[in-house]
């Protein structure tokens, strides 16, 4: 057979290491690099390092601007790379998660468990025919992916990877990732439009009716772990929660966790995500907006519907779910541990390295959610969509945010309030996990199968 | 040339017309439908069939009696033991040819067994039109024991052509009884489970129920059978009220639409008749399996070079798509004057435009799956 795998060349061993060693490098690699460029290339830091080697005064040398804007570019390539490579490796764990539900083999082809499976696909999608429809809007038809793109990677921005891992702790951190990830939808409107397909239009059309329908009900959950932090910076919203899940925005106050649940559907809805994949329905529309797009454009919305699950479960995780607090690691330690140097020192940087871990901890179990999700559920119809966003989504993220208004004055005069509740929902949670477990369990015996772990 | 069908949808105002087919994802196979839509509500969807024509009824009168058999197949590929059952009855019919009892048994089993695999890919494939893309899979690994075990019985996995005028081809080869009970067990647990994954989904229940409602009157006058006509709660099965072969003497009953969850004839009842359907199946075969009676499958004497004295018959079963009727003529030579095949999907199709108007696109897409109709039953 001519596609056989060259398994007789070289041993499964050797592949197994090397994927390994690229599945944990690559994104230990973009970690690493992330761990250590987004605190030193912060202006003040640049300026300092200008300062000290050169030996000129930063504010009157005329090429302090360039050296900053060159750090924030790496930093900015690092982060971009970074969403790509996610965005690859969360295909990979879709498919392999789904393959298990769906009792397929699933990926494993190139690499040990077809880990290389999303570096061959996006190779193979570079050398396609770029194909763009005679009677297409070429200018529009070109440009949409780059919007879709823009959207996508400007989330980045103010994404926190830990205690002081962030590009830019904007102090209107969440009103800008709102803004930014609005450009998605302008791309996908683009695509539909100017793809002069029907199907395309109806995917476009769908996706725009969706994605800012859903903005509303986001928009106003969002504004709930606002009010408890009384901040829209990113950071601050995290550092306003504890380390412990009593301590989370999404426990502290009963309304957050409705905030919470309408804040995640609506992410689902505003990635197009099922149940709320109509743009792009394969059943319905062929393929949505997307109809018309072949090699690396395609490839372009599909890095970005992939990664925009990190952005999602990231932004959940930061706003619900106490972000990168680590246990028994208060503020006072990061700062005893930074000290006044200008490069602080290692148990500084184990420290930030710790919060880190946490956060993409938390960040993958979301994500992972999501992936379950999609491939479980079945896709809703536009109209229902619809009626679930302006009667019941917008109406319940209202009542939370009025909720959490008196509950604000409420938790202003006796704050154990905030403990209790976090403690009993966090026990209500904690017991519905474990009926789940069970109800898993329980399903497992009565089909007499059993957790099988091998094919992995 | 200008196609003729685009003359029945009104071309002059705004609305927008829409080609929804031949290749589409979710026509099953290559239906064409003239879709007229206003934004996402269908004011009309007019089908248009013929892309899959093999003119399989014509076939029939140039390769002999026996010669037919494996055409038979073709006419209905998902669930291809009705169509050579149905043929194979027919020509039994015209000829007098009795079957023996265990014969008629195996046609039973197999039958059964097919008829499971077959509601399998529909139900699967309805789930999958809906956007759950892992009830299809889940579905179609349980159909693949099926294949394997139709295999293990006829050497085929998808165009049987098991049946033979007078018998069928091949005896239980050994241990496939137990191999099927053990798979019927398994199945039986299958069903439960798959009604937990997405029957009594709730976004599954809302996307089906109360949609492109046929109610019962209308559907017998649209000539729908099978699940479609018991989905709208006519109670009628070829199997139990013109029993044929060994079904006279098994207990099954026959799943009607109840209104579950919304109208009685909506799209889950249609669907719902179907997993119901496949529990049905599963006690059949059983029952059929513990009182196998031993003999021969073959009727003595068949002549190889079948010479059939001029008349015509008719024979009715139920397929997975309901009733499938043969109709052959004979006028004494050792071919066929005539066959005509009666099918399921045909008479589906029919009552897709009235239904349509005032839909949304993804109900159309709910209403196609839910009709199960199989583009190669459609066309012959």
């Amino acid at each position: 057979m001519p596609t056989k795998r060259t398994a007789s060349k070289i041993s499964p061993r050797t592949v197994v290491l090397v994927t390994l060693a690229v599945g944990l490098g690559l994104p230990g690699a973009l970690f690493a690099a992330i761990l250590l460029l987004s605190p030193l290339t912060k202006p003040a830091v640049i300026d300092a390092l200008v300062g000290r080697v050169l030996g000129v005064d930063p504010a009157t040398w005329p090429w302090t601007g360039l050296a900053e804007g060159v750090a924030v570019g790496i930093l900015a390539f690092i982060l971009v790379n970074f969403g790509a490579i996610v965005s690859g490796m969360t295909v990979w764990w879709e498919m392999r998660v789904s393959s298990r539900m769906q009792s397929r083999v699933g990926y494993n082809r190139a690499g040990a468990a077809g880990f290389f499976q999303w570096i061959a696909d996006a190779v193979k999608l570079l050398f396609k025919e770029d194909l763009i429809p005679a009677d297409a809007d070429q200018i529009l038809f070109r440009s949409a992916p780059y919007f879709v793109m823009a959207g996508f990677a400007l989330a980045f921005v103010v994404l926190p990877f830990g205690e002081s891992l962030i590009a830019a702790d904007l102090n209107v951190g969440v009103f800008y990732l709102i803004a930014v990830t609005a450009l998605v939808v302008v791309g996908i409107l683009l695509a539909g439009w100017s793809s002069n397909s029907k199907w395309a239009l109806f995917g476009g059309m769908r996706s725009a009716a969706q994605v800012i329908s859903y903005e509303i009900p986001a928009g106003v959950a969002v504004m709930v772990p606002i009010l408890m932090s009384g901040t829209l910076s990113m950071q601050g919203i995290v550092r306003a929660q504890g380390a412990w899940p009593w301590q989370w925005n999404v426990f502290t106050n009963p309304a957050s966790t409705v905030a919470f649940a309408i804040f995640f559907i609506s992410q689902l809805a505003e990635g197009n995500r099922t149940p709320f994949d109509l743009p792009e329905a394969e059943s319905e529309l062929v393929a949505g907006y997307l109809s018309e797009y072949s090699g690396f454009r395609f490839a372009l919305y599909f890095l970005v519907e992939f990664g925009n699950l990190w952005v999602m479960a990231a932004v959940a995780t930061t706003l619900f779910l106490g972000g990168w607090q680590v246990p028994f690691v208060g503020p006072e330690a990061y700062a005893a541990a930074r000290g006044a140097e200008l490069i602080p020192g290692a148990a500084w940087w184990g420290l930030e390295a710790l919060s880190m871990v946490v956060m993409v901890l938390k960040t993958l179990v979301v994500l992972n959610l999501i992936v379950w999700v999609r491939w479980t559920l079945p896709r809703i119809r536009i109209d229902q969509m619809m009626n679930l966003c302006w009667k019941y989504l917008v109406p319940w993220a209202f009542a939370s945010f009025l909720f959490t208004l008196l509950w604000q004055l409420a938790v202003a005069g006796t704050p154990a309030l905030a403990t209790v509740s976090g403690i009993a929902l966090t026990a209500a949670t904690a017991l519905l996990l474990v009926l789940f477990l069970r109800q898993t369990r329980a399903n497992l015996v009565a089909m007499g199968d059993r957790v099988d772990l091998t094919n992995w | 040339m200008e196609k003729l069908i685009l003359r029945r949808v009104d071309q002059n105002n705004e609305e927008m017309i829409l080609n929804f087919g031949p290749q589409h994802p979710s026509t099953h196979g290559v239906i064409n439908f003239i879709v007229q839509t206003d934004g996402e509500v269908i004011t009309r969807a007019v089908p248009d069939v013929g892309y899959l024509h093999r003119s399989l009824e014509k076939i029939g009168e140039s390769t002999g009696w026996h010669g037919y058999m494996p055409y038979t197949d073709r006419i209905d590929y998902v669930a291809a033991m009705f169509p050579n059952e149905g043929y194979a009855t027919a020509v039994e019919r015209l000829t007098g040819i009795e079957v023996p009892r265990r014969a008629q048994y195996l046609r039973a089993i197999s039958g059964e067994l097919c008829r499971i695999a077959s509601h399998l890919i529909s139900v699967g494939t309805m789930a999958m039109d809906i956007g759950a893309f892992t009830p299809m899979l889940h579905g179609v690994r349980e159909r693949e024991t099926i294949n394997d075990l139709i295999e293990a019985l006829c050497g085929a996995r998808l165009t049987y052509n098991y049946h033979r005028i007078g018998g069928v081809a091949f005896d239980l080869p050994e241990g496939w009884r137990d191999r099927t009970l053990a798979f019927l067990d398994h199945f039986d647990r299958f069903l439960v489970e798959f009604d937990r994954l997405i029957t009594f989904n709730e976004i599954y229940i809302r996307r089906l129920a109360n949609v492109a409602v046929i109610p019962g009157p209308m559907a017998v006058d649209y000539g729908l059978v099978g699940p479609n006509l018991r989905g709208s709660g006519v109670d009628w099965d070829v199997r139990r009220d013109l029993p044929y072969g060994a079904y006279s003497d098994f207990e099954f009953s026959i799943p009607v639409g109840q209104g579950m969850f919304g109208t009685v004839g909506d799209s889950f009842d249609r669907y719902f008749c179907r997993v119901r359907e496949m529990g049905e199946s599963s006690k059949i075969v059983r029952q059929a399996l513990e009182k196998l009676p031993d003999g021969e499958i073959m009727a003595p004497k068949v002549q190889r070079n079948l010479k059939v004295e001029a008349g015509e018959a008719l024979s009715r079963v139920e397929s997975a798509r309901g009733e499938m009727a043969f109709y052959v003529v004979a006028d004494g030579t050792n071919k066929a004057y005539r066959i005509r095949a009666r099918t399921g999907s045909f008479t589906a199709m029919g009552i897709i435009e009235p239904l349509s108007r005032g839909l949304m696109v993804a109900d159309l897409v709910a209403l196609i799956a839910s009709l199960d109709v199989v583009a190669p039953e459609i066309d012959r």
